[in-house]
């Protein structure tokens, strides 16, 4: 049994601020801290590099193929479309890479208790969030750039000699810059439904969901009465916004120009704007 | 220092802490118990931040928690639950950590160090056992060499090591002047770590004391007695006034009254004693009278077990 001691030991006057004084430095934490360590989360996990690499290889390996096939068919291009968007298809494939990563950035933390570590650590949560939010932006960003920039490049090089023309300055801003902004987008509204979710599976679920589902459904629209429905799901679904970079509108109506970026920057505003809300309210 | 106020937390209708007020103080080792369902780790998630109160408040040296400017070098937590991921080495754990509070790098080698697990520090801490799993846990609870310290049920499950080199470590932490406070529900853990205790059960603070005041008021004191002449004692306490409270066998228990004067009653009247032993109930079956009516999910007390050989004594 341990010997009882007095419960306050301090008769000699004590400093300002009793008890233990730590030779560590204080700092006072801002959104710099949170970053370093939401970078090193990221890159310590090996599911993380795993999915982006995936990612690069779908966006290359899928991306030059009907390139390769217009090379070994010896077909004739000339009809004057943009060039780049034989590539796009790698990168609309690969995007569900992003989302899958941009889910398990939020919800994996969940799922293996390190919320709790994380909120200790920092308890701003809305500094968590933004932290998250932009290692992962700019990671998913910066990677959908140079891959799909690499494919466009060899694409235009294989294209040439088919009658293929040059792309514009303008075509070669929304083929490269747009579309990665348009996916890495997709890939944080991911990482806000799983704040709000909190769960992997679920969440992927969700985004696969919005991905996939206004095309599959407008598909088997037959009736006439939904004509209209049928046209609003094709339009806005979001692998057609993503083929309108390319000048690949399917009519005058629905979104052109750089307008699929802004629709989705209107989304992923609310998505963030939720996870922000919730994340404040709920026990982690 | 922590300062609860009035902390309370609800769940709908049911309240899992109510309107408890107590301080944690420097340089003593704290026990917090209660038994499971208490409201022990709902009340150390919110001094943490992680749940927010329904009502009133907890202050870590005299600040909210999410005011705090550098939280880890204020107050280190060991969550009971495993709070890290799988997949990431127990170095990338506590750098990533480190870094979010701008601790310097070389903190995670001496923590690691400390808690003896530099050697794994590179492997994915899914493959580590119960008690690497606790020191990985306590390392980042060091990590920022704070003034307070949480261990929220330290010692569950393991080995008597681990226990003792934990326990250790509690007290040398408190001795170099930090809070240290520690959940649990097993007093005889606590009666040999802490130094103060604080008792809550469903969610009401019921004790909030010294260890040795909580020993004295609640461990039942009595006197032993063995003797072949049990009705001659009997009789000759009964006469002196002496109440005895138990008889068991062929002992005899007295509650009240000194060995000394029972001794030299016997002697008056020269009855032979075998045995005469001031004793102590045991401080779990104090904690439990304490906690009898609050505790949340009961044995089922009432149908007592069938007698051994009841059944077959039936059949013939």
């Amino acid at each position: 049994m341990s010997t009882p001691q007095p419960p306050l030991p301090q008769t000699a006057p004590a400093p300002p601020c009793p008890g233990y004084t730590s030779p560590i430095p204080v700092v006072r934490t801002h959104l710099g801290h949170a970053i370093a360590a939401e970078w090193t989360k990221m890159r310590s996990v090996r599911s993380t590099m795993w999915t982006l690499g995936v990612f690069v290889l779908l966006t290359i390996g899928v991306g030059l193929l009907p390139a390769l096939v217009v090379v070994g068919t010896d077909t004739d291009l000339s009809s004057g479309e943009n060039p780049l968007g034989t590539g796009a298809f790698g990168l609309l494939v690969g995007s569900v890479c992003l989302i899958t990563l941009g889910v398990l950035t939020m919800s994996s933390e969940y799922g293996t208790g390190m919320i709790r570590t994380t909120m200790t650590a920092c308890p701003n949560r809305g500094r968590v969030l933004a932290a998250k939010s932009i290692v992962f932006f700019a990671v998913a960003f910066v990677v959908s750039l140079v891959a799909i920039t690499l494919v466009s490049l060899a694409d235009v090089a294989l294209l040439e000699g088919h009658g293929a023309r040059q792309p514009t300055g303008a075509e070669w801003l929304k083929g490269t810059v747009g579309v990665s902004l348009f996916v890495a987008l997709l890939g944080l509204l991911s990482l806000c439904v799983g704040s709000l979710l909190r769960h992997s599976a679920g969440a992927i679920t969700v985004m696969i969901g919005v991905m996939l589902a206004p095309l599959v459904l407008a598909l088997f629209m037959f009736s006439r009465a939904l004509e209209g429905v049928r046209e609003f799901l094709f339009e806005y679904s979001l692998p057609s916004q993503f083929f309108v970079f390319y000048g690949a509108a399917l009519d005058e109506k629905g979104p052109s120009g750089w307008d699929p970026l802004w629709i989705v920057l209107g989304l992923t505003a609310a998505g963030y704007a939720a996870a922000h809300l919730l994340l404040h309210k709920r026990d982690v | 220092m922590i300062e609860l106020a009035g902390l309370t937390k609800r769940y709908g209708e049911k309240v899992a802490v109510d309107r408890l007020t107590f301080t944690v103080r420097p340089g003593v080792v704290t026990g917090f118990l209660g038994p499971n369902g208490a409201g022990k780790s709902t009340t150390m998630r919110m001094m943490l931040g992680l749940d927010r109160p329904t009502a009133g408040e907890v202050r870590i040296d005299g600040r909210p928690y999410d005011r705090l400017k550098d939280p880890l070098t204020s107050i280190g937590a060991l969550l009971e639950a495993k709070a890290w991921h799988g997949g990431r080495s127990a170095f990338h754990h506590l750098l990533c950590l480190a870094q979010s509070n701008g601790i310097p790098r070389g903190r995670v080698h001496e923590v690691l160090e400390t808690v003896g697990l530099a050697a794994v520090a590179r492997k994915k801490t899914k493959t580590f056992s119960l008690g690497m799993g606790r020191r990985l846990g306590i390392a980042a609870a060091l990590l920022g060499d704070p003034r307070v310290l949480l261990f929220d049920e330290p010692v569950n499950g393991l080995d008597p090591e681990g226990i003792h080199w934990i326990r250790t470590l509690m007290k040398s932490l408190a001795a170099q002047g930090r809070t240290v406070f520690v959940s649990s529900h097993l007093m005889n853990e606590m009666a040999v770590t802490a130094d103060h205790l604080i008792v809550i059960g469903r969610g009401r603070l019921l004790a909030d004391t010294s260890m040795a005041e909580f020993i004295r008021r609640n461990a039942r004191s009595y006197v032993r007695i063995r003797t072949p002449e049990r009705e001659r004692l009997l009789d000759v306490l009964h006469e002196a006034g002496v109440t005895v409270v138990e008889t068991l066998g062929g002992d005899v228990e007295v509650a009240d009254g000194k060995a000394e004067r029972i001794g030299e009653l016997a002697a008056q009247h020269r009855i032979v004693l075998h045995e005469l032993s001031p004793r102590q109930a045991s401080l779990e079956e104090a904690f439990m009278r304490l906690t009898a009516q609050t505790v949340e999910y009961h044995a089922q007390d009432e149908t007592p077990a069938p007698r051994w050989g009841a059944d077959r004594r039936k059949g013939n």
